[in-house]
């Protein structure tokens, strides 16, 4: 019984202390994420974790929000969600909730913004960190599609600023054509014998 | 980001709860806080209008429809992912999101290097604190494997000192 509980704790307190360091958008909690999920617990894969962020991306709402339901839930079922909702949005309820007293103090402070500053530049380092490794094992896999896929992908988004749902729509339909592809080949390898 | 122009028409345009000029404030404040803007823009608001329990209302009211679509695509997920299918077209999402977070990261990477003006070969445009942390964090987290949380607060650190200082 300890255990259990323990588990729900540790889930509830990484994800607040992940959420407490999103700074510059909801997409950098993924990498927070990953890092913490996949390769410090252990508590899921890196395939599923990326699974679970397509999934999260595609659906309308916070990215880190969404990832919050569906990792708590993979993890440790709907009390598991309940408890990654929890450590996902107390973060910044409580300091947004403090700050709204003083909102213009805080906004025009220097060293708050001095600090602000310094931490873009992290935080920078942190997603070029776990993306290199993320784009390193796609790599690995030598699946031409996937890589092409990626490149595409970063220049549709980055380049020409075409909408993140349109890119989703056609990877995600050219990753199932490729599957079908795939299969209908060993079919017809499969009939000719 | 694109619930923005959404939450303004609701927040300024319909409902009157804000000045277009508190909103602006807003988004600063929502951009320097951790958390989803859809999240602090919701807490402030909320907590403007009625205090702490309509801060509460707000934000759930923020996050319940992601829970319920996210719920339902959850079960689909769980239940069909053997599903060739599905399996086809999570294997092109997967290389798609290691793209799309390179984008975020390279974008705010820009924006600590060179600010809202963007990109410029002008070397008086670069920021060159932003750089060398950005450089030495990159390091340090791939030579010794640091925690980000360490990374953070010493940027965080070092960004304080060096702009309060120069």
């Amino acid at each position: 019984m300890k255990n259990q509980k323990n588990i729900y704790i540790k889930l509830f307190a990484s994800t607040f202390y992940i959420s407490a360091f999103t700074f510059g958008g909801g997409f950098v909690i993924i990498p927070l994420m990953k890092k913490k999920f996949v390769d410090d617990l252990h508590w899921i894969e890196e395939n599923e974790m990326l699974n679970l962020v397509a999934i999260a991306q595609s659906s309308p709402g916070a990215v880190a929000v969404n990832a919050a339901i569906l990792l708590g839930y993979r993890i440790k079922g709907i009390l598991g969600a309940l408890v990654t909702i929890l450590g996902t949005v107390l973060p910044p309820f409580i300091t947004l909730t403090v700050i709204s007293f003083f909102y213009e103090a805080f906004r025009d402070n220097i060293v708050v913004n001095a600090v602000l500053k310094g931490m873009q530049a992290g935080i920078a380092a942190v997603i070029a960190d776990v993306d290199l490794n993320l784009g390193a094992n796609v790599v690995k896999e030598k699946d031409i599609v996937a890589v092409i896929i990626m490149v595409g992908a970063f220049i549709a988004t980055f380049f020409l600023k075409i909408n993140v749902m349109y890119i989703i729509i056609v990877c995600g339909f050219i990753g199932a054509a490729k599957i079908l592809i795939q299969m209908k080949k060993i079919q017809k390898d499969g009939d000719s014998r | 980001m694109a619930a923005l122009p959404l939450i303004q028409n609701q927040v300024v345009n319909l409902n009157h709860w804000m000045t277009l000029i508190e909103f602006t404030d807003l988004i600063t404040i929502a951009e320097m806080t951790p958390g989803p803007i859809a999240i602090n823009a919701a807490t402030f608001v909320g907590n403007r209008i009625a205090g702490i329990p309509g801060a509460i209302i707000a934000t759930i009211g923020s996050i319940l429809p992601s829970c319920i679509i996210v719920s339902i695509l959850a079960w689909i997920y769980f239940k069909y992912r053997e599903l060739a299918v599905i399996q086809g077209v999570l294997s092109g999402l997967r290389p798609t999101i290691v793209a799309l977070i390179a984008s975020a990261g390279l974008s705010i990477l820009m924006l600590a290097v060179w600010g809202e003006g963007g990109f410029s070969l002008n070397p008086a445009l670069i920021n060159f604190t932003s750089v060398i942390i950005f450089a030495a964090a990159l390091f340090i987290l791939r030579k010794w494997k640091v925690k980000p949380i360490y990374i953070m607060l010493g940027s965080g650190l070092i960004g304080g000192v060096i702009y309060l200082i120069i």
